[in-house]
């Protein structure tokens, strides 16, 4: 079978770069918003009828999101081998805490309404904060460390050794991109709240949003920046590089340079759109909470998730993960993806499923629409959380 | 015993899976079921079936979430502590877990909302397709785990690549239509299936032998045992199907699962009982039964069964040929523009072998200058310890027999109209699907240690050993994402167990009274109050 060789080795692995990112994007504009919800739910919900009115906004649908999640894993897995291979084990114990806490998500959303007793309910409501609270933040920090660089080495026969420690992971950078992911996700979450919800707790979940939003827009603005100013260096290929070559990441020489984060934006200014993008979103969010156009203000939210993490993709291209002790052994797009077979088998596979998905997805949320209330709560009380 | 990093990720990964496998069989079944009760429901009209849908449904997604939190280590766990792995057959074993996700996460994770959530909001035909996806969607997903795992057992469609250091597909269609993978599914699901329909048949006998819920019990005890009668038998029948392949490309597998130290005349005979010894590399007892062995699994009465010593001598051969193919290897990989043709030859002649020669790699740096001791050793760790292979197969199959015998006793009362007359005279009977209920889970534990456990020390059978195929971690670092993971999945499964219990004490709603029997409220039960029934 010579299929594969319709469409280019060196096009499939832009194409894979790009889907990647969807579904990144994916996961970020949908259970981002799930994140969100539950790291606001102890502070926008005060009593029992509150939390179960803010967590049924959620309820029947967080679980469809969270698959973008497990996709992005088995995509990564599938299309990058070495990054699925480098980055889950180098951040081992953090992804740790990420499974743990994302492990007690599901469990809160079903077992919270199965007991009355406020003391059970209570620690569930804390287990869905963690679950969503603690994912956020630690993401965040990866995207940080995968900016600066991550200590590992390959040797000849490609097995890594991680010369990092869990609490390297935290920089003063990779916290700040820490915080933006949280900043960033609580928005959102205010934003879905102040859609699906009413009342006081719409209400407050507008003063959440402003605030998250004010912070995103400060901290964005700062991290742009750090890596502007070369304070976070970036990196460079320094020798020849062919598109089209088989995966091997020892085959290139790289360095570490202030500054050479900025080198696409110097070449192709229009992708200043991008972090733009991630601006424009965020502002448009901050002053849209401050009126009545419901609707509207999770459409410029959503930009703003999409024109954060995109603006990190573009700023590394082509590269997916940077090593700070071997800078030759950085992962970049032409040089650690799966074979021309495989991108291409696993491209017909997504033209097949994605765009069934995308249709049933929209057609589930569309059933569920409307907005949930104390006296929806009261209605559904045998089929809501 | 010295812990290292290889043996303690074997362990957290046999825990997450096997607690990960206490969930999904039900949830493979029970979606089943739920969907067939719909379609009865839909198709007659009659409430009863959609109240059975309702009270199962609550006791599925209590169990659903717990696989779901579960399965979610599973998609990251070969990346974290399996690097080297992952890195040599991403490009092959990627691909499944990620069209899994596509085909199949998506479909169950997104309908499940709307089968809990849109009773009302949906019409009754519309709602029935909703829970159809989600059975088909964990069906799926069944079948893509299975193509992943059946590639680890028989590695088809693939080659190993010097330049890249990796294994790569040759034929996608192959890893799919694999053999193994085929029969592994259709295997695994029926476990599934029967693990559900003890699970309900189980139940409903508790309510039969309470007096509850007879008329919900008495039609959820037909559609078990008639689903559970057909599935008990095809997971014997593909249990047979697994066992005939093992012998095609896993034979120390087999030959460890019969304790078959020696080859035998064909037909082999097969050992009821024995009592293996891994010291003495001997059965200080057996019970034989002459032939069976060599019939079921060369369904022949010529074909010869290799035993474990002959198996190991066959292992010394490939080793040694591995190191070949190993010192090629070196020579590839430091000068990959310059080496000569002939050593890429020398390669490619020897490079089936290749992973035989990481055999040699615990007892020595160099394969090519591996002693005649060092050999034997390498040579002896492809053989998996035989005792517990050959008691965990023998307790599987003997559950998988005895789930035929109580369908099917269960069927007859069923289809003849008897049910009623369990009530009376053959209570001993309800009380043995009671207490059988935790039968199912501990054959399909069983079952995945004969499978995982069977294939070591290959992480890829023949191609890759478990202990090169770990991550560059520490000790310490596994010691405490394991005790993480007991701690919180040990918390989770009490958590599940006490709300399932609970669930089915208050049991089904019986609507309007039903066949003269008086109305029955939920018997009042400590600690059951109004609570949403979802």
């Amino acid at each position: 079978m010579i299929l594969h060789e319709l469409i280019d080795y060196s096009t499939l692995k832009i194409i894979w770069w790009v889907l990647l990112g969807i579904l990144l994007i994916g996961f970020a504009v949908t259970d981002g918003f799930d994140m969100g919800v539950g790291t606001l739910l102890p502070f926008v919900a005060e009593t029992d009828i509150e939390r179960r009115v803010v967590i049924n906004t959620i309820g029947p649908t967080w679980e469809g999101n969270q698959v973008w999640f497990i996709l992005g894993g088995g995509a990564i897995f599938a299309a990058w081998p070495p990054l699925y291979a480098i980055s889950f084990s180098g951040f081992y114990l953090a992804m740790f805490i990420v499974l743990a806490a994302m492990i007690l998500r599901p469990v809160s959303f079903k077992y919270r309404s199965k007991r009355p007793d406020p003391s059970w309910r209570t620690a569930w409501d804390w287990a869905l904060f963690i679950g969503s609270f603690v994912p956020a933040l630690v993401f965040g920090v990866a995207v940080g460390n995968v900016l600066i660089g991550v200590p590992f080495k390959l040797d000849l026969d490609l097995r890594m050794t991680y010369e990092g420690s869990f609490f390297g992971l935290f920089s003063p950078f990779s916290l700040l991109c820490g915080l933006l992911s949280v900043s960033m996700l609580v928005m959102h979450g205010a934003v879905w709240l102040v859609m699906r919800a009413s009342g006081e707790i719409a209400m407050r979940a507008r003063r959440y949003g402003t605030v998250a939003a004010l912070l995103g827009i400060v901290l964005f603005a700062l991290g742009g920046y750090l890596v502007s100013s070369g304070y976070v260096e970036g990196y460079r290929i320094t020798s020849e590089i062919d598109p089209n070559m088989q995966a091997n990441p020892l085959a290139k020489q790289a360095v570490i340079e202030g500054g050479a984060w900025m080198a696409n934006y110097a070449a192709d200014p229009i992708l200043w759109a991008v972090p733009g993008l991630g601006f424009l979103g965020l502002l448009g969010t901050l002053l849209l909470l401050q009126t009545r156009m419901e609707m509207l203000i999770f459409v410029f939210s959503k930009w703003a998730v999409v024109g954060i993490i995109a603006t990190v993709g573009i700023t590394m291209f082509p590269f997916i993960l940077p090593s700070s002790v071997q800078p030759g052994a950085s992962l970049t797009v032409w040089d650690a993806s799966s074979t021309h077979r495989t991108l291409f088998n696993m491209l017909v596979a997504t033209v097949i499923f994605l765009p069934l998905i995308l249709v049933y997805t929209a057609w589930v949320y569309k059933v569920l629409w409307g907005k949930v209330d104390e006296e929806s709560i009261e209605r559904d009380n045998h089929t809501a959380y | 015993m010295e812990l290292n990093v290889v043996d303690l990720s074997r362990l957290q990964f046999a825990m997450t899976a096997l607690y990960h496998f206490l969930f999904v069989p039900l949830t493979i079944g029970l979606s089943v079921l739920l969907a067939t009760m719909e379609t009865v429901y839909v198709m007659t009209g009659r409430e009863i079936w959609k109240r059975m849908v309702k009270f199962w449904g609550t006791l599925f997604g209590i169990n659903f979430v717990l696989g779901v939190a579960t399965g979610l280590t599973m998609e990251f766990q070969f990346g974290m502590n399996w690097a080297y792995f992952s890195q040599y057959v991403g490009d092959v074993f990627g691909a499944p877990l990620a069209i899994e996700g596509l085909m199949a996460f998506f479909l169950e994770a997104t309908f499940v909302g709307l089968f809990f959530f849109g009773w009302d909001r949906l019409s009754k035909r519309q709602h029935l397709a909703a829970t159809w996806a989600v059975a088909l969607g964990t069906n799926f997903s069944a079948l893509w785990i299975l193509i992943a795992n059946g590639w680890m057992q028989n590695p088809v469609g693939s080659m190993f690549n010097p330049d890249t250091m990796r294994m790569e597909v040759t034929s996608f269609f192959e890893v799919l239509f694999n053999p193994v993978a085929q029969a592994k599914f259709v295997h695994t699901v029926s476990a599934g299936y029967v693990t559900a329909a003890m699970f309900m048949l189980g139940v409903s006998a508790w309510y039969m032998l309470h007096g509850r819920h007879i008329a919900i019990a008495k039609r959820s005890m037909a559609i078990a045992s008639a689903f559970g009668f057909a599935s008990a038998l095809s997971v014997v029948v593909l249990g047979d199907e697994s066992g005939y392949e093992a012998n095609l490309n896993q034979k120390m597998k087999l030959a460890t699962m019969e304790a078959m130290w020696e080859t035998e005349a064909a037909p082999a005979s097969f050992n009821i009982v024995a009592w293996p010894d891994m010291e003495k590399r001997e059965n200080l007892f057996a019970i034989e039964v002459p032939y069976v062995m060599g019939l079921i699994a060369t369904r022949s009465l010529t074909d010869v069964i290799p035993g474990i010593k002959e198996l190991v001598d066959r292992s010394k051969d490939r080793i040694r040929q591995g190191a070949i193919a190993w010192e090629a290897l070196q020579e590839i990989r430091a000068n990959p523009e310059t080496v000569s043709d002939d050593v890429r030859e020398t390669f490619r002649q020897n490079e089936n072998s290749l992973g035989y020669a990481y055999l040699l790699l615990p007892f020595t740096d160099n394969p090519m200058e591996a002693t005649t001791e060092q050999v034997e050793q390498a040579a002896w760790s492809t053989v998996p310890n035989v005792f517990p292979m050959f008691y965990a197969f023998r307790i599987m199959v003997a559950c998988g027999f005895f789930f035929i015998l109580i369908t099917s006793v269960f069927f007859y009362y069923s289809s003849s109209g008897k049910l009623d007359q369990l009530r009376t005279n053959r209570r001993w009977l309800l009380h043995v699907a009671v207490w059988s209920i935790p039968l199912p889970w501990i054959a399909c534990e069983m079952g995945w240690f004969v499978a995982e456990y069977g294939r070591q020390p290959w992480i890829i059978e023949s191609m890759l050993p478990t202990s090169v195929a770990h991550s560059s971690l520490t000790v310490t670092e596994v010691l405490l994402t394991l005790a993480g993971f007991v701690a919180l999945y040990s918390t989770l499964l009490v958590v599940e167990v006490a709300l399932m219990i609970k669930y089915i004490r208050i049991g089904p709603d019986d609507g309007e009274p039903a066949e003269g029997q008086p109305p029955e409220i939920s018997r009042p039960v400590a600690g059951a109050a109004p609570v949403p029934a979802e």
